[in-house]
């Protein structure tokens, strides 16, 4: 019994990282970090579809790209250029933050 | 300063509770303590390369070089915590004495630890990556307050050191016949907890989309990026908005560390017996 399960647990892991997963359309949105303060400081996205979110950190400091409702984190090096993917979103507000910098460096994506 | 410290102990918190919750279940085991800072040493080497490359990490792999990184090194993790725990069911009723001293096993004793050494690299190099980073920040940005943010980074790696060794006696201060049993089930729980945390870098690197669904949210009770939030995240893997698949996993994990660690146990022929290993 123990082995059934064993092998049940691969196989869920082995599907689970099938590359299959990664055909599926996403809508992109594009923010950039600019004296440590997100532009634009609001995005826009279609509730119910998988999100591509490219942040590009145009300061001469790392950050790190954070949000916990939409349950992602990234560094972005200084002048680097990242995108993460976020699950598909039910209408509402999302804030995310420069974990770095959260005083000043923090937006939201209103997904409708 | 407050500031600057907060967010660095908020980094270290999870490494400082691994260490110290290592360092207790190794304790009077030789060699350990060396080996420990080993795995100390060589997280502290790893952080400094991971955060040196952090562009070329994140642009690796068509740009999920860092969330497939994290996912592998968590991954690496869980497997560790989970061999130590199984090895020291099959091995553990002669070592639970003070029978480890006497290098019973030695060789497989020291591979047991050799996984403990690599799951303390990969808790100081995860965090002490962001750390440096953040650090790295402070400096480039020769801000005019940048002395006092140092010095409030400072005291947030201390604060995380305190934890550690919070957890190390809190942990020691527990009879020896109960420690092992405590350990096991805390090593069992952490290691869910990180197979969780490597579903939701799978997750975000788009490799992994099914179940990705909340199953619950619980931040407006007790957020998992607040102190005490942080540490339930740590040591059970508590998460205030999982993924259905993160649950998964986690339960996956915790119930595959306990089955196998019974079927690997000498004693599994007497199951009423298995079941309270520590109850004499």
């Amino acid at each position: 019994m123990n082995a059934v399960l064993f092998r049940a647990v691969i196989c869920a892991f082995a599907l689970a990282l099938s590359p299959a997963a990664l055909a599926e359309e996403s809508f992109l949105a594009k923010v950039s970090l600019k004296d440590h303060r997100f532009v634009p400081a609001e995005l826009t996205a279609p509730a119910n579809t998988p999100i591509t979110i490219e942040v590009t950190n145009l300061d001469s400091t790392p950050s790190e790209f954070e949000s916990k409702t939409m349950r992602v984190e990234k560094l972005v090096a200084a002048g680097g250029k990242i995108t993460l993917q976020v699950r598909a979103l039910a209408a509402g507000r999302y804030r995310f933050f420069d974990d770095y910098h959260e005083d000043t460096a923090e937006g939201f994506l209103v997904v409708k | 300063m407050l500031g600057a410290l907060i967010i660095v102990f908020r980094e270290v918190i999870e490494a400082g509770l691994i260490v110290g919750i290592i360092l207790a279940v190794t304790k009077g085991v030789a060699g350990s303590r060396l080996l420990i800072g080993a795995g100390v040493a060589a997280g502290l080497v790893g952080a400094g390369l991971v955060a040196a490359f952090a562009g070329y990490l994140a642009e690796a792999m068509h740009g999920v070089g860092q969330e497939m990184f994290n996912a592998g090194v968590l991954s690496l993790a869980v497997a560790m915590l989970a061999w130590h725990n199984i090895w020291m069911a099959s091995h553990g009723r002669e070592l639970a004495a003070d029978a480890r001293k006497l290098g019973v096993d030695v060789r497989s004793g020291a591979r047991s630890l050799a996984a403990l050494g690599v799951v303390v690299a990969v808790a100081v190099m995860r965090e002490g990556s962001e750390v440096a980073l953040f650090l790295y920040g402070l400096v480039a940005s020769s801000a005019t307050s940048t002395r006092e943010l140092l010095a409030g980074s400072g005291l947030g790696v201390l604060a995380g050191a305190a934890v550690t060794s919070l957890t190390y006696f809190g942990l020691v201060a527990i009879p020896t016949r109960w420690l092992f049993a405590v350990t096991t089930v805390l090593i069992t729980f952490v290691a869910a907890g990180l197979a969780g945390q490597a579903i939701v870098f799978l997750q975000q690197a788009g490799a992994v989309t099914a179940l990705s669904q909340t199953a619950w949210d619980t931040s407006a009770y007790l957020s998992d990026t607040s102190l005490f939030g942080r540490v339930l995240h740590t040591l059970i893997g508590y998460a205030d908005q999982p993924s259905i698949l993160q649950l998964m996993v986690y339960f996956a994990t915790l119930a595959s560390i306990t089955l196998l660690s019974r079927l690997f146990s000498p004693g599994r022929a007497k199951p009423e017996r298995a079941a309270a290993p520590a109850i004499r």
